[in-house]
């Protein structure tokens, strides 16, 4: 137990680097920099640490499974919570520092840009899923609490999609990211199938 | 030449004169003090290599505050050098740009190969700050020097066949690391009408910050096209051909619905995929909002009359 508290703390910390050194950027302190475009790379590096957290966040179960580590499931909340942390980040520096909250401007990107529509659907449905990740809310919910959290497997293509449509030319990095996202869906698809065919045989 | 310009651009010029002479003077020091300073800091290109131009002022340049040389060398769109913006810097040192030569050919009675001396030796550099407008939705405001394209290419006697001028950029595999990747339809090549050629706001530049062009700014010479998107500003030119028919460029050929043979700065037609109303000024940090996109990228009153009844839409 001592261990778990240890090992959440130091995950806790670590999932706060990128935070840090993005904020010591953003100021011009420590020697970090965003560079000659500073909106644009804050906006890109806190949408690819959501982007990130999200894929490790959907590892823990299938890590969990393979080596039979069962703490590993006592990271996910985090996880997740901290994918939802940098992707929300991501949509504030959009809204306040690149569209100066200018609301029919944000309004219009999302109606008239597809890259960014899917942006938008991503975060809102990840919103309801940050809010039920309290203990009380998964025991409120019961059965349906994994329900609700499968969207995260929605949301996931989603966000790489935004990615891959965002890019100008190169698609080699949402791509990257697209192939770990179809290993760890598709392992869930796998396991889904041959228990299927288990239980078919079996009957 | 239609020049519908000279007067409006005269007016505020004298108006201003005294102090924008001074302004530009202050500038000018700066300016050199700025890429003094700024050499240290980027990559690629030692003090040494870059040599001081002597220039002449131009009526045609803006009088806002150009970006600083170490934001107009660092950040670049050179993909034969890198996709990241900070690869040009890094990598563009090896492009080898003495010696060089372009070599002319296509519709024209003096076609040949010019050496970089003979190119540039009759023409005055002028210092021209304009505005840049990247299709990214970013831009800059960089006091390039260089000369008029079409007293360049006038010195070739383009034929009357000539309808149409391409550009092309060096493509070598050993110098750009970059063109290994079939990103772009290698080498890259761009094109203007005769025209738009003409049009006195187009330059060759040469040099920046009363400087040499720095490799990863497109040395040794390259296209200046300041009412266009950047794209259409071709790097370290190896050929320029007058042609008849509308030459193909690589970004078209690449991506045919986000980017046209046209290119102009247009805030009503929107890249597919972003907004092309506003832009982000390179500079302003992270506090300052976007500035509103203007029509040919402000330089309607010089160019707006070659594109009279075209469709700018479906031409963008």
């Amino acid at each position: 137990m001592q261990n778990i508290r240890l090992l959440k703390t130091l995950v806790f910390a670590a999932c706060l680097i990128p935070f840090v050194l993005l904020g010591l950027a953003a100021f011009n302190l420590a020697g970090q920099s965003l560079g000659a475009n500073p909106i644009e790379e804050l906006l890109h590096q806190l949408g690819l640490w959501g982007l990130r957290f999200l894929l490790f966040t959907l590892a823990i179960t299938p890590l969990r499974q393979l080596s039979g580590k069962t703490w590993l499931l006592q990271l996910r909340r985090m996880l997740g919570l901290f994918s939802f942390f940098y992707i929300l980040l991501h949509f504030l520096s959009y809204a306040i520092l690149d569209q100066g909250l200018s609301y029919i401007a944000i309004i219009e990107d999302i109606v008239e840009r597809p890259y960014i529509t899917l942006g938008m659907i991503a975060l809102l449905m990840l919103i309801p899923l940050a809010i039920s990740s309290t203990n009380g809310w998964m025991r409120r919910l019961g059965r349906r609490w994994k329900k609700l959290h499968q969207l995260v497997y929605v949301i996931a293509i989603l966000g790489v999609w935004h990615f891959f449509w965002q890019v100008k030319l190169d698609t080699r990095e949402p791509l990257i990211y697209a192939g770990i996202l179809s290993v760890l869906l598709g392992y869930r698809l796998w396991l889904k199938f041959s228990k299927t065919r288990q239980a078919a045989t079996k009957s | 030449m239609k020049d519908k310009s000279d007067n409006k651009i005269r007016a505020t010029d004298i108006t201003d004169e005294p102090v924008y002479l001074k302004r530009r003077h202050f500038l000018q020091l700066a300016g050199i003090t700025t890429a003094g300073a700024a050499f240290a800091a980027i990559p690629g290109r030692s003090a040494a290599d870059v040599k001081p131009l002597k220039t002449i002022s131009s009526k045609y340049s803006t009088s806002q505050k150009p970006n600083s040389y170490k934001d107009i060398a660092s950040y670049n769109n050179y993909y034969e050098f890198g996709l990241e913006k900070d690869d040009p810097a890094r990598y563009a040192k090896s492009l080898i740009t003495d010696p060089w030569s372009v070599k002319i050919s296509g519709e024209c009675d003096k076609p040949g190969n010019y050496n970089l001396e003979d190119i540039l030796k009759p023409h005055p550099l002028e210092e021209r700050i304009y505005r840049l407008r990247c299709v990214e939705a970013w831009s800059m405001v960089i006091p390039w020097v260089g000369f008029p394209l079409g007293d360049l290419l006038k010195r070739f006697q383009p034929n009357s066949k000539a309808k149409y001028v391409s550009f092309t950029t060096l493509n070598d595999p050993v110098q750009m690391p970059g063109v290994g990747r079939r990103v772009l339809a290698w080498p890259y090549h761009e094109g203007l009408t005769i025209a738009e050629a003409m049009n006195p706001l187009a330059i060759i530049a040469v040099g920046l910050y009363g400087k040499t062009l720095p490799n990863q700014n497109g040395a040794p010479l390259r296209l200046i096209v300041p009412w266009k998107y950047g794209f259409k500003s071709i790097k370290s030119i190896v050929e320029i051909s007058f042609t008849r028919k509308r030459p193909q460029t690589s970004w078209a050929l690449s991506a045919p619905r986000e980017y046209g043979f046209y290119a102009n700065v247009n805030p009503q037609v929107d890249h597919p995929r972003w907004s092309q109303a506003r832009e982000r000024l390179i500079g302003n940090g992270l506090f300052v909002a976007k500035q509103p996109t203007l029509v040919f990228n402000g330089y309607a009153d010089q160019v707006a009359h070659l594109y009279s009844g075209l469709n700018l839409r479906k031409n963008f």
